[in-house]
């Protein structure tokens, strides 16, 4: 990707959030549906004002706050194709705002939504090739954001490889949807467990164990991984051993947003701000900071 | 804009006649030093001091801000209803008077970050108020301080007015129209002439000798350095003496990281959502939900810091990430010093060059 598609995504951003005055004043958007999908995790439905379109690419995210309790980073997981009126977060009970969410946080409440923000991924430089998406864990939840992207675009693309890995089976987001794309021929899915229960008939073992299981052409993919910090390095091991370079492989980095819009410092990796420049950077700009695994 | 001169006796009636239209800031004494506070009356103010404790960045970015008041409330259905307007703290017509080279290249940095990418409004919209009146140094504050190595011994383009004593004058350049306007309103300063202009000169050039070099380095070496001195054990070292107090950031003019926090009224459905200045020397400052820390060792804090100063703000900004004003070493319990820093890493990587056969 070239440092002229960076600016002119952060350039739209920017555009789309100049008109409050304030670019920490969220807008009061309003849940229109809770979904419970694990036991710590929930799908939230949210409506912006006047049901304005999000306007988000794959990999952005948004920070959502509840005024009195505080503000944080969540990933956008509907694709741009699923998002009109409304789109969908899938938000982890992991901290003191996600706690107060899962706990208090009814269809009909109104939210606060600041965002998007972040650069995500370049879907226009993935057309035409074959991409390998390798979420863990909650990594899925963004991972669907350019998932269904591409099965909404199907002719788009070349090859869709899903190699995805949980802890154990009742931590398995989007089931629903795992059986659907079971049934398609035009996604290939594999899904493994690190702790399997006496129920579990597929893979076991962390997510690196599914990547012997599938060829690719190296010189036609690309790879984008989302998950914990710990997973990158392994991930990325098997990536290069397929042939694949740096630069082909994706990956996104948590960190820990305050303002969102480049300023408050918390989220540097090195000099760079996840934020602006991140969260989804490639391998091989990683492989030039020091700080990022 | 032009050059004026105004006798020094006349200083105290042209402050007098900003205070009519402005909160007038000035270095004032205080029990411990000297601080940015506010003028009541004229002979408060001491503009031929050494250092403040804190740089007048108190008034460009206030320790806490309110960004927004809130209110939420339950509605009739029992859904949560919210509502949030802006607000913009702090502003209001301000004259920061007698800002020395090093807090002014601080603020030109101040203004680069929040008006590049996302404009910041609550900063602009104070700072737009803002008139700054820079004084010359024509002696190092202390020890401490390093600006001739940095740089900003020359005032940067962020005044308004900056004055420079020559004998028993100022010389006033008035660099924008708004400067010049309220100085001509005081109706005292005249334009200076080719004798006033020759006098200026001589001062400028006579206190240049007075600064010493501290580093052994020059700035532009310092992104390059930094970069090879990533992995060296210096940072262990500074790491063991580093108290995490967050002294160096809070009194930094090129610190600007803040935390957001909400604060709810005893009602429980009032509050207000305010940002804070917060320090990447903190423990908990890139602790993410879940409770990885992305720098948990007091080294790696340590290494941010001096990384920005010497490399990443410079990367990001285009500017020098430290003004060498020395702040940070006067706060330090530690001991900790920007320039002995740099000078030890630069040490690190020198070649102990002897000469064949030895000596």
């Amino acid at each position: 990707m070239t440092d002229t598609a960076i600016l002119d995504t952060t350039t739209a951003t920017r555009e789309s959030n100049n008109g409050h005055g304030s670019i920490y004043l969220p807008k009061i958007a309003q849940v229109v549906d809770v979904k419970t999908e694990t036991a710590f995790e929930k799908v939230y439905t949210i409506r912006l004002p006047g049901g304005e379109n999000l306007g988000q690419r794959p990999g952005q995210f948004v920070m959502v706050s509840l005024p009195g309790i505080g503000e944080a980073p969540i990933s956008v997981m509907s694709s741009p194709s699923r998002t009109g009126e409304t789109f969908k977060l899938c938000i982890r009970n992991a901290g003191d705002l996600t706690g107060v969410i899962h706990n208090t946080v009814r269809p009909g409440d109104q939210i606060g939504i600041r965002g998007p923000f972040g650069r995500g991924f370049p879907i226009e430089d993935f057309k035409g090739k074959d991409i390998l998406v390798a979420p863990g864990g909650l990594g899925m939840a963004p991972a669907r954001s350019l998932i269904d992207e591409i099965l909404d675009h199907r002719a788009d693309y070349g090859r869709l490889i899903v190699l995805y890995g949980a802890k154990n089976p009742s931590e398995i987001l989007f089931r629903d949807e795992l059986r659907a794309w079971r049934q398609r021929d035009d996604i290939e899915l594999l899904v493994t467990v690190d702790r399997p229960d006496e129920n579990w008939v597929g893979h076991i073992g962390v997510i690196t164990r599914l990547f012997p299981r599938v060829q690719i052409n190296p010189f036609q993919t690309i790879a984008v991984t989302i998950g914990p910090p710990v997973m990158y390095r392994f991930v990325v091991m098997e990536l290069l051993g397929k042939g694949l370079t740096p630069d082909q492989i994706w990956m996104s980095f948590e960190r820990r947003m305050k303002c969102g819009v480049g300023k408050c410092g918390h989220c540097q990796v090195n000099h760079r701000y996840s934020c602006q420049d991140g969260p989804s950077w490639t391998y091989a700009e990683a492989l030039a900071f020091e700080e990022a695994l | 804009m032009s050059l004026y001169i105004l006798p020094k006796e006349r200083l105290p009636g042209f402050v007098e006649s900003l205070r009519t239209g402005f909160r007038v800031v000035g270095p004032v004494r205080t029990e411990t030093g000297y601080a940015f506070d506010e003028i009541r009356s004229v002979d408060e103010m001491v503009l031929d001091y050494p250092t403040t404790t804190l740089p007048p960045k108190k008034y460009l970015l206030p320790q806490r801000e309110v960004l927004f008041r809130f209110h939420s409330e339950t509605g009739e259905n029992g859904a949560r209803r919210l509502d949030v307007q802006p607000v913009f703290d702090g502003v209001e017509p301000t004259v920061i008077f007698g800002v020395h080279s090093c807090d002014m290249h601080g603020i030109m940095l101040y203004d680069k970050v929040f008006s590049e990418g996302y404009k910041d409004e609550h900063y602009l919209k104070r700072r737009e108020q803002m008139v700054i009146v820079g004084i010359e140094c024509l002696r190092p504050c202390d020890d401490a301080s390093f600006c001739k190595d940095m740089g900003t011994l020359t005032a940067p383009p962020v005044y308004d007015l900056h004055m420079t004593a020559v004998d028993d004058d100022y010389l006033i350049d008035a660099r924008t129209e708004k400067g010049e306007r309220l100085l001509l309103d005081y109706g005292e300063a005249h334009l200076a002439t080719t004798d006033d202009i020759r006098r200026l000169s001589q001062t400028l050039s006579a206190k240049w000798p007075n600064f010493r070099l501290r580093l052994k380095m020059t700035k532009d070496q310092l992104p390059s350095l930094m970069t090879i001195s990533y992995g060296s054990h210096l940072w262990d070292t500074l790491g063991e003496k580093c108290l995490a107090c967050g002294s160096c950031t809070n009194v930094c003019p090129t610190c600007f990281c803040f935390d957001v926090q909400d604060e709810v009224e005893l009602n429980m459905t009032d509050g207000e959502r305010a940002r804070i200045w917060d320090s990447c020397q903190l423990h908990e400052f890139a602790l993410v939900a879940g409770g990885h820390n992305f720098r948990a060792s007091k080294a790696s804090r340590v290494r941010h810091r001096m990384m920005r100063k010497g490399k990443y703000i410079q990367q990001v900004h285009n500017i020098t990430g430290c003004t060498g004003c020395g702040r940070c070493q006067r706060a330090c319990l530690a001991g900790i010093t920007v320039p002995g820093t740099f000078n030890a890493l630069y040490d690190e990587i020198q070649i102990d060059v002897k000469p064949v056969g030895g000596a």
